[in-house]
């Protein structure tokens, strides 16, 4: 990691706890509070436009609001507008802020909010989008001091989903000069955060919809995964999201262990400018060496889904299964590596992040699997920032064991970043058939027409053993009796305004 | 008979320390020489399975036969603490050497070097000796090993400030003898007893800080095992399944026990 970006995100990240303070204000009451375990500061950026690690972005989703917003099934509500219209043509979306709604510091939200916060988010201001499907934007226009406009140069009808997601969200225009300026629309809003240590939010008393429950929330970060249940069961912890299955078998019965699916996509993703990665009967042989069900069976009690391809089984509506793609056969892993002119195996490192202590356990077992067809795979663990900067900004690695999130509910979240020019393609996976595919997305006429490119996509993926898939994880979060209402969404995401202390 | 027991009362510290680490060095040698199982291979049946006849001591969170890892694992801590030592020794031994005898600028301007390394608590200087040179087994010992110089440095340098200046030395000279035979074939043989004991002192060391690096993630990097990686991924079940953690922290602490009861005995008899 460059000195450069280092001081970069140490600065930002200062400016932004000093003055994310400015938006709140008024005195603490205690009156209700839960402590929730995170596994990693929020460090990339407290900017929704901004912050990429899905960590960073599952908490933002208490603070920010997009125009739309998605609920716990998948459907995307109004939140910042009170209702929209689309055009017949399909290009104009028209917006109707939601009347009365104000920001965390109190402001009414203008069309000009709108209309900076969209255009940022586009990467119209100079700063680089992460909703690459937003180059799509034309233009966006003040109707009146209610409507805003949305126009696009091709119709998408993906992009409600695009503007219901973190990087869409509506943030103050003044914020633009002035980083204390900056806060969301958000049942909670951010009070300080120390970092390396928590993060502190509060209920916004002005919120819209249905007010929070609990008053205070703490976020305790803990980035050794071995000292997560020491923590809830010595109670300095109430909740903790996404814990192994050996971590929920000891903890104490003042817990309530809920089960869902996590929505991504775990897997040793492989990257493509790295030989021998570049050869594709390299990257099948792997595959066909990696036992799934006996990776499930050894880290999760043989709970989760085995998945074929970047696609989680929630997105029903487009996903394929192609999870028996590469059923596990190591005579055949062992003909293929000999062909690519490897019968002797080679040797790869497998970067994890050690704070994600799932990860840690099955980058493990598939090391040993590979070792069965003379693949050595050493693991190396670095930190998460190590991670960020190394892995996924850097793209210096050679494989990485890691879950990969939608970053907002559209099957194009989780394949755009394998077209070869995708500023998120971290895997350098570089595919012509794909890149062809994907462009005919925007000319498909049809929601059917483009479901079938969606599936191809998957299938290119998968036939191209772009990365050794794993599964989307069985999600296991550790509640304390004395909350209940946890909610799982079909995106990676923690609904905080939900929790509630039981009734005695 | 009688002797023996003379003698064990004496230094009964040097006996016993020499009888566990002898006793430690078999079983771990045995051990990965003769062990039924691959320490690596998984097996989800036998995950957590308990202390039998078929695996001694039970398996860990991966099926992994406890006490195949655990000889493993013993072995690469011990390795990486002889080498460490050895490290230690050799560059601690010629720095010693040639500021004590010589003394004069090179003493001051390495002795000085020396203070400044030692005047870092040592687990922290390795830490930044792995953050430079990344980890992994070997770069552990070569962090640990240059940690190691400057304590040896010190020692075989008083014994040579010592040494230098008496009778058979000077006689040695006078015959016209040459500094280095000097060095080495006079002073240094006499200067063994001490460097011995701190030797298997420093062994002791090197065993607790791999234990310790590993512990905390920096050291051996799985899958490959050594105690303090062991004792940190135990950690994780020290509750559920607290056998895991014990037999390991208990090879642990018979390791050190042995060898610093063999240090403290050394240096009774040196």
């Amino acid at each position: 990691m460059s000195m450069k970006r280092i001081m970069a995100m140490a600065s930002a990240a200062i400016i932004l706890s000093v003055a994310l303070t400015g938006c709140s204000g008024d005195k603490k009451d205690a009156s209700s509070s839960i402590v929730v375990g995170i596994p990693q500061d929020l460090e990339d950026s407290l900017d929704p436009h901004e912050a990429v690690a899905a960590g960073t972005k599952e908490i933002l989703f208490n603070i920010y609001e997009g125009l739309l917003k998605p609920d716990e099934t998948g459907n995307l509500n109004p939140a910042v507008a009170e209702d929209y219209s689309v055009s017949e043509d399909g290009l104009t979306y028209s917006f109707t802020i939601r009347d009365g709604i104000t920001f965390q510091n109190g402001k009414k939200v203008t069309p000009e909010d709108v209309k900076y916060s969209i255009e940022k988010s586009a990467g119209m201001m100079g700063s680089p989008s992460l909703i690459p499907a937003f180059s799509n934007i034309s233009e966006v226009v003040i109707r009146d001091d209610r409507t805003v406009d949305i126009v696009l140069a091709s119709p998408d009808i993906d992009f409600p989903a695009y503007i219901a997601s973190i990087p869409a969200s509506i943030i103050p225009a003044e914020s633009a000069n002035d980083a204390s300026k900056l806060c969301g629309t958000g049942p909670y809003k951010f009070v300080s955060r120390s970092p390396q240590e928590n993060i502190i939010l509060k209920k916004y008393d002005g919120y819209w919809g249905t007010p929070a429950n609990i008053e205070n929330i703490t976020l305790k970060i803990i980035p050794n995964a071995d000292s997560i249940v020491m923590n809830l069961n010595g109670g300095a912890v109430d909740m903790f999201a996404r814990l192994t299955a050996t971590q929920t078998q000891q903890l104490s019965d003042k817990f309530n262990v809920l089960e869902g699916e996590m929505n991504l996509v775990q897997a040793v993703y492989l990257n493509h400018a790295v030989k021998p990665f570049d050869n594709v009967d390299v990257c099948r042989a792997l595959s066909y060496a990696v036992d799934v069900d006996n990776i499930l069976e050894l880290t999760s009690d043989g709970k989760g889904y085995p998945v074929g391809s970047s696609m989680f089984p929630a997105f029903k509506k487009y996903y394929v299964d192609l999870s028996d793609t590469y059923p596990t056969d190591r005579e055949k892993a062992k003909e293929l590596l000999a062909s690519a002119g490897y019968p002797d195996g080679f040797s790869f490192s497998i970067t994890v992040p050690s704070n994600y202590q799932p990860h840690v356990e099955a980058a493990q077992v598939v090391s040993q699997q590979l070792k069965e067809i003379g693949v050595n795979a050493e693991i190396k663990l670095v930190e998460w920032n190590t991670w960020l900067s190394d892995v996924y900004a850097g793209r210096n690695y050679e494989a990485t064991l890691i879950g990969v999130d939608a970053s907002s509910l559209t099957a194009t979240a989780m394949l755009d970043r394998f077209v070869s020019d995708a500023d998120n393609n971290f895997t350098n996976y570089s595919n012509a058939e794909y890149d062809e595919l994907f462009k005919s997305l925007y000319q498909a006429p049809t929601e059917e027409s483009r479901i079938e490119i969606y599936k191809e996509l998957q299938k290119n993926l998968a036939d191209n053993a772009a990365n050794i898939y794993i599964q989307d994880m069985t999600e296991f979060v550790a509640l304390s009796d004395k909350y209940e209402g946890y909610v799982y969404y079909p995106m990676y995401v923690q609904d905080f305004a939900k929790l509630k202390i039981k009734e005695q | 008979m009688e002797k023996f027991l003379f003698r064990f009362r004496k230094n009964p510290e040097l006996y016993i320390g020499a009888a566990i680490s002898a006793v430690m060095m078999l079983i771990i040698i045995a051990g990965v020489l003769f062990s039924p199982y691959d320490p690596d291979s998984m097996d989800a049946a036998s995950k957590f399975a308990s202390p039998s006849l078929k695996h001694l001591l039970g398996c860990d969170n991966f099926g992994r036969d406890l006490f195949s890892r655990l000889t493993l694992g013993g072995a690469t801590t011990l390795l990486i603490a002889f080498f460490t030592v050895l490290i230690g020794i050799t560059v601690g031994t010629l720095v010693g050497a040639f500021t004590g005898y010589y003394g004069g600028a090179v003493d001051e301007v390495l002795m000085r070097f020396n203070d400044a390394v030692l005047a870092f608590p040592s687990i922290l200087l390795a830490l930044v000796f792995i953050s430079v040179f990344g980890s992994g087994t070997w770069k552990v010992i070569i962090s640990l090993g240059i940690v190691f110089v400057p304590s040896f440095a010190r020692i075989v340098r008083s014994e040579f400030m010592r040494c230098k200046n008496l009778d058979y030395v000077r006689s040695a000279r006078l015959m016209g003898a040459k500094d280095i035979r000097i060095m080495f074939v006079h002073i240094f043989p006499n200067t063994v007893p001490v460097v011995l004991s701190s030797a298997v002192i420093g062994f002791n060391n090197a065993v607790l800080a791999e234990a310790g690096m590993s512990f905390l993630g920096i050291g051996v990097q799985p899958p490959a095992s050594s105690l303090g990686r062991m004792l940190s991924d135990a950690q994780a079940f020290l509750f559920s399944e607290p056998g895991y953690a014990v037999f390991t922290g208990v090879t642990i602490a018979l390791m050190v026990l042995g060898f610093s009861l063999l240090g403290d005995g050394l240096k009774k008899n040196a």
